[in-house]
């Protein structure tokens, strides 16, 4: 067992647009992109953010060896509840997985 | 073929001068850059205010303006003043006014407003033609009469009916990062598909490439895709960084939505042509049935105060939740009884989850935390009274009633901060319009003359 932090090239998040929360798994090889998307269902990354999984679209990648994740932001951004204006921290959550 | 130069992802962000020269001297056809997004919060659209000192705006606005000269083409802003709110246009054209008198440039100037009164909204609502996105807040009359700002993102149609007007500068207002791009090469006939894909790879500069603090890029349409160059001397595009970018901020990399279609990039060929440029074909274009512009708008979400404290001591340190929790019970009850209602009162511990919340499934405390007291309140008056309510706690709460007097360590005098009004984005639908200009306002101005 090891860390998506530990064998993605990268995973990124960021804001599409003040609604939105995109993340980005940059997996470098197609052995570790077969692996991620095994893995690293929607169910898990909805469980992670509390979000119903039906609100996450998924796009596997393969000629990019990425794996994209879009859901509703956990707070629209800026609100009183917002804690990260930009989405960039969630990435870390997600680096945090099993895989 | 059109080629577009494109200084940097943003104005205000800064580039490589070097890099600016030498797109220059590949004589583009226009000039684009963009000033903003919603990407800084809803502070800027609620008060329709630029992020960036006006200070390095005009310093680098001035030197656009005079690479623009010098190359004898169109120059044009998007989103002007990182909102594009109708004020933020106005400040930018008093600093363009401002330059001009100062270098003794004469230009034509034409200005594109992206503004929308509220009455006419909700008209626009009553008769049906705003619909939601996913996700959409619920709006109301209510709603929309409440926003300080609303703005339409203007596409390739209006940018296009501003430079008709044979401007030297065009300042728009809110458009869609793309449209600025698109609209010179989609007037002179390139192919629909590759415009929109390269006005998209083209809109941060050269973050689709190597090197991205080199900011300078050159896109050239023509009738079947289009061409990236990086300007600077050490920037390379390659097949992975210019597919890569379409993931960038953009929740579905296949498809981009705009005013009129959307782009469909899921058939795109990206080709090497060295080890620096790539061409780009097969991107697709679909023409929609309705016309419509998206609207973004901001409205008044009360007054904020907010507090820093820092927690050494260990004891203190290793129960913080429950001391905070018992803070923000004790000051809520207090505030109500003294001082009113309909406020809140919340502390972030910093050191600890501030930034995920209970989120965060990896949160462990270290040898001190920080608490970040805020407080939201319908008025300015109620959110510092509530805040200085909430000091002495932040001061000195103990964990048990038997304890001597704590003191925590307050950085600053006086601990609280009035940060005023803040701001919430609540429109995330689409305007639907009979004309593309409909919802825009075009005028055009002499300088220097």
């Amino acid at each position: 067992m090891s860390r998506l932090g530990d064998i993605a090239v990268k995973v990124r998040s960021k804001n599409a647009g003040p609604f939105w929360l995109t993340v980005d798994i940059f997996c470098g090889t197609p052995e570790v992109f077969a692996q991620v998307c095994a893995s690293v269902t929607s169910m898990r990354v909805a469980s992670l953010f509390k979000a119903d999984p039906s609100v996450v679209d998924r796009y596997e990648m393969a000629s990019l060896n990425v794996l994209k994740l879009s859901l509703p932001r956990p707070a629209t951004q800026g609100t009183r509840q917002d804690r990260d204006m930009h989405g960039a921290s969630f990435a870390a959550l997600v680096a945090e997985l099993d895989v | 073929m059109v080629k577009v130069l494109i200084p940097s992802g943003a104005l205000g962000l800064g580039y490589d001068r070097a890099a600016l020269a030498r797109g220059i001297g590949e004589k583009p056809d226009i000039i684009a850059i963009d000033g903003g997004s919603t990407d800084s919060g809803p502070h800027y659209l609620g008060t329709g205010t630029s992020k960036y000192a006006r200070g390095s705006t005009k310093a680098e606005w001035r030197e656009l303006m005079q690479a623009r000269a010098e190359a004898g083409v169109p120059l044009i802003i998007g989103t002007a003043g990182t909102c594009g709110a109708d004020s933020a246009v106005d400040w930018l054209v008093e600093i363009t006014r401002e330059i001009a008198a100062e270098t003794g440039m004469q230009l034509k100037l034409a200005v594109l407003k992206s503004g929308q009164r509220p009455d006419a909204m909700i008209d626009a609502l009553g008769q049906g033609k705003i619909t939601p996105l996913k996700p959409a807040p619920e709006i109301s009359e209510e709603v929309l009469a409440s926003c300080s700002n609303i703005v339409a993102l203007a596409g390739a149609e209006q940018i296009q009916a501003a430079l008709d007007t044979g401007a030297d500068i065009v300042i728009a207002g809110r458009t869609t990062d793309t449209a600025i791009i698109s609209a010179l090469p989609l007037a002179r006939g390139c192919h629909a598909g590759g415009v929109w894909h390269g006005a998209k790879i083209g809109e941060c500069g050269a973050l689709a490439t190597t090197a991205p603090n080199s900011g300078t890029i050159l896109i050239e349409f023509d009738e079947t895709g289009f061409t990236i160059t990086p300007m600077g001397a050490e920037a390379r595009a390659t097949p992975h960084t210019v597919s890569a970018h379409m993931l960038y901020e953009n929740s579905n990399p296949d498809i981009l939505y705009e005013p009129g279609g959307h782009l469909d990039v899921s058939r795109s060929n990206y080709k090497a042509l060295d080890g620096r440029r790539v061409r780009v074909t097969g991107s697709e274009w679909v023409v929609s049935d309705r016309y419509t512009v998206k609207l973004e708008g901001a409205r008044l979400a009360g007054f904020q105060t907010v507090s820093l404290v820092t927690v050494r001591d260990p004891r203190y340190v290793a129960n913080i939740r429950a001391w905070c929790d018992d803070i923000v019970k004790k000051a809520t009850e207090k505030a109500r009884a003294r001082v009113g209602e309909g406020f809140e009162i919340d502390l972030r511990l910093i050191g600890l989850d501030a930034t995920l919340g209970d989120l965060d499934t990896a949160a462990k405390v270290g040898t001190e935390v920080g608490v970040l007291g805020m407080v939201t309140a319908p008025t300015e008056a109620l959110s510092r009274e509530v805040a200085k309510v909430l000091n002495p706690y932040l001061l000195h709460h103990p964990l048990t009633e038997e304890e001597e007097m704590p003191t925590f360590a307050f950085p600053f005098s006086p601990p609280e901060v009035n940060r005023g009004a803040v701001y919430e984005f609540c429109l995330n639908h689409v305007l639907e319009l009979d004309n593309p200009m409909d919802a825009f306002a075009l005028s055009v101005e002499e300088l220097g003359a």
